[in-house]
């Protein structure tokens, strides 16, 4: 069994460390439970968006291996109190992507996997878009691209006031960029120093009409972050090992000088042979039989 | 003599006096020197945010501290919140979270900067946000007494200020002032005329002129366009059955569409409305500028006397 080496948690804050505790027996250090927590999420994307026959399963599939790992190892959460007033918030910017994160939430238990039934279903906790007025455990309402890393700017300074190291973590998508006011907020919160912002980048080269490369070419998008003054690393998203060094990364003490972004290269619709890199799948559901495959290939069914 | 002040000038004493209370901060956008929230950030640099010359990052900071409990304070010209709209709207007022904007040199009036600055819309396009509460106070006091209740509000909320002196109405009439509370600062019976910022001194003026013609005129401060003071609208309507409004704004949306939204839906009443006549301005001065939109007195006066015909 691959383990996660826990000495490479050292950088991390004393109170980061408290709060991996507080989230208690949930918490999974292990390369293989991560990894079989992702596979879990990855099924119930899969289902969620199946049984509404609409929602955005590709962008879900790609950051799912980060935030799966950013719950369970890193953030300071108490699922059974969901509005703890001294959290780490987690803010996702590209909104759309909402079941991969109501997956994640599911296995902390901040909702119930019955609840992930409610996804896109009048009166349901698990909104198209994540809302923090109707699912607990979300920070932050997104829906409109390039929001959360200004909304998670206000939380940094926030933690900063109250004198608390809780951090803000942001995960933005690579299209999302082309909105303005991303680089707004990246060059505010580079100005105001803050060390406590924590994001990362789902690259996953595809948005809504088709490849980023074809509707916005990015070019040096991590010359891009460090001309703004940011701390960046860049990881395969997908590989278990590099996506705890990143994190790592982001927590590390020597880069609390200023804000830190994790750029993650990732496949859209990753984990799924026939939304990989297809841009159909940004936004659209598997028929019957595209489900059946895909129970397949997750090992929930036999072929 | 009439002391004469800018609302802007209001709100930023506001701030000051609100720095007690901890929570509350400011936010800006490279416009504190206008918007007049330079004092605050003199006095409490640690409370004060710049967000550079950037209005939809700043009132996302301003979301994500009211998330955590702050009471952010984010001003910077009307103009320009116009440019993050939907960051008031998807960020802010959806999540009802308790950012209050504040914009100034709204209106014509603001002048000789020209049409690019001067905001006829604020008013009409932050009305139709739910959870959102929509002012534009006439004078110092009134604004300073406004931004001073914000806190207590627990939503979101736009206020309106104008760049340049209007006289001062309510000099020890502080307790009179309330969000949501129309002010009739003359009774009358022939015609109310609800009128709201840089107009109400301009509606008293009108009243004065159909005094003397043997019309009885009553005149309120609408400085809450909402929640709209219904109530007051409806005594209004049955002690005087012709109403006019009178705003610095665009014809479309602001108060006189407020009131008529109102009218119609309750106790329907003739409704002549003194506003900008859904055009553009330019650079003039203030007082110009009223008379070139039709907003001054003379045109209230007149819009009185053909609301009173139309009975």
């Amino acid at each position: 069994m691959r383990t996660y080496d826990r000495r490479l948690f050292a950088q991390a804050s004393k109170v980061a460390r408290e709060g991996r505790r507080a989230v208690g027996e949930r918490m999974s250090t292990s390369i293989e439970e991560i990894e079989e927590m992702a596979r879990k999420c990855r099924v119930e994307i899969i289902k969620m968006v199946y049984r509404a026959q609409a929602g955005h399963p590709g962008g879900s599939l790609s950051e799912i291996d980060l935030i799966s790992a950013l719950y369970a190892t890193r953030m300071r959460i108490r699922p059974d109190e969901p509005k703890w007033a001294d959290r780490d918030r987690f803010i996702l910017s590209k909104g759309h992507a909402s079941p991969g994160m109501y997956a994640v939430l599911a296995e902390m238990g901040f909702i119930s996997h019955e609840d992930l039934k409610s996804y896109r279903v009048l009166g349901g906790v698990c909104q198209g878009h994540v809302d923090s007025k109707w699912c607990p455990g979300v920070d932050f309402s997104a829906g409109s691209l390039g929001m959360g890393l200004s909304f998670g700017m206000g939380c940094a300074i926030a933690a900063r006031l109250d004198k608390s190291e809780r951090r803000a973590f942001v995960m933005i998508g690579d299209g999302e960029m082309q909105e303005g006011s991303v680089w707004e907020a990246a060059m505010a919160a580079a100005h105001h120093e803050l060390g406590n912002l924590k994001v990362i980048l789902d690259r996953n080269r595809i948005q809504n009409d088709d490849f980023c490369e074809e509707q916005m070419r990015m070019f040096d998008i991590p010359a891009k972050w460090r001309s703004f003054g940011w701390n960046v690393k860049e990881i395969d998203g997908h590989n278990m090992t590099e996506v705890m060094e990143g994190l790592d990364f982001l927590e590390a003490e020597e880069n609390s000088n200023g804000p830190s972004i994790l750029i993650a290269h990732t496949i859209k619709g990753g984990g799924i042979s026939y939304m990989e890199n297809n841009p159909s799948f940004h936004g659209a559901a598997p028929n019957d039989e595209q489900f059946k495959q895909a129970m397949i290939e997750l090992g929930e069914v036999e072929a | 003599m009439t002391r004469m002040a800018a609302t802007r000038d209001g709100y930023g004493q506001a701030l000051l006096e609100l720095a007690d209370n901890p929570k509350v901060v400011v936010l800006e956008a490279d416009l504190g020197k206008s918007t007049k929230s330079l004092h605050f950030r003199k006095a409490y640099p640690d409370r004060t945010v710049s967000c550079g010359i950037g209005e939809q990052n700043m009132l996302l900071v301003g979301a994500g501290l009211a998330s955590a409990g702050y009471i952010p304070f984010a001003s910077t010209f009307a103009i320009f919140t116009e440019r993050a709209f939907e960051q008031m709207r998807n960020g802010v007022a959806r999540p009802n979270l308790p950012v209050h904007l504040c914009g100034s040199h709204g209106g014509t009036h603001t002048g000789t900067d020209g049409s690019s600055a001067q905001s006829i819309e604020d008013l009409a396009i932050f009305r139709t946000l739910p959870n959102v509460v929509v002012m534009h106070p006439c004078d110092d006091v009134s604004t300073r007494v406004l931004t001073m209740q914000l806190p207590a509000l627990g939503q979101p909320s736009y206020m309106r200020t104008a760049r340049n002196k209007t006289p001062v109405l309510y000099d020890g009439r502080e307790d009179e002032i309330q969000i949501g509370k129309g002010i009739v600062l003359k009774e009358g019976t022939d015609v109310a005329i609800i009128a709201c910022g840089v107009l109400v001194s301009e509606a008293l003026k009108a009243a004065e002129t159909l005094s003397g013609k043997g019309v009885n005129a009553c005149v309120v401060d609408m400085h809450t366009l909402k929640p709209l003071d219904g109530a007051l609208i409806d005594r209004l309507v049955a002690q005087c059955g012709a109403v006019v409004t009178a705003e610095d704004h665009n014809i479309i949306g602001g108060l006189g569409g407020a009131v008529a939204e109102h009218l119609v839906s309750n106790q329907p009443a003739p409704l002549e409305r003194v506003g900008v006549p859904d055009r553009f301005g330019e650079s003039g001065q203030a007082d110009e500028m009223l008379e070139v939109m039709q907003l001054s007195a003379p045109h209230i006066a007149a819009a009185a006397e053909k609301a009173i015909q139309r009975k």
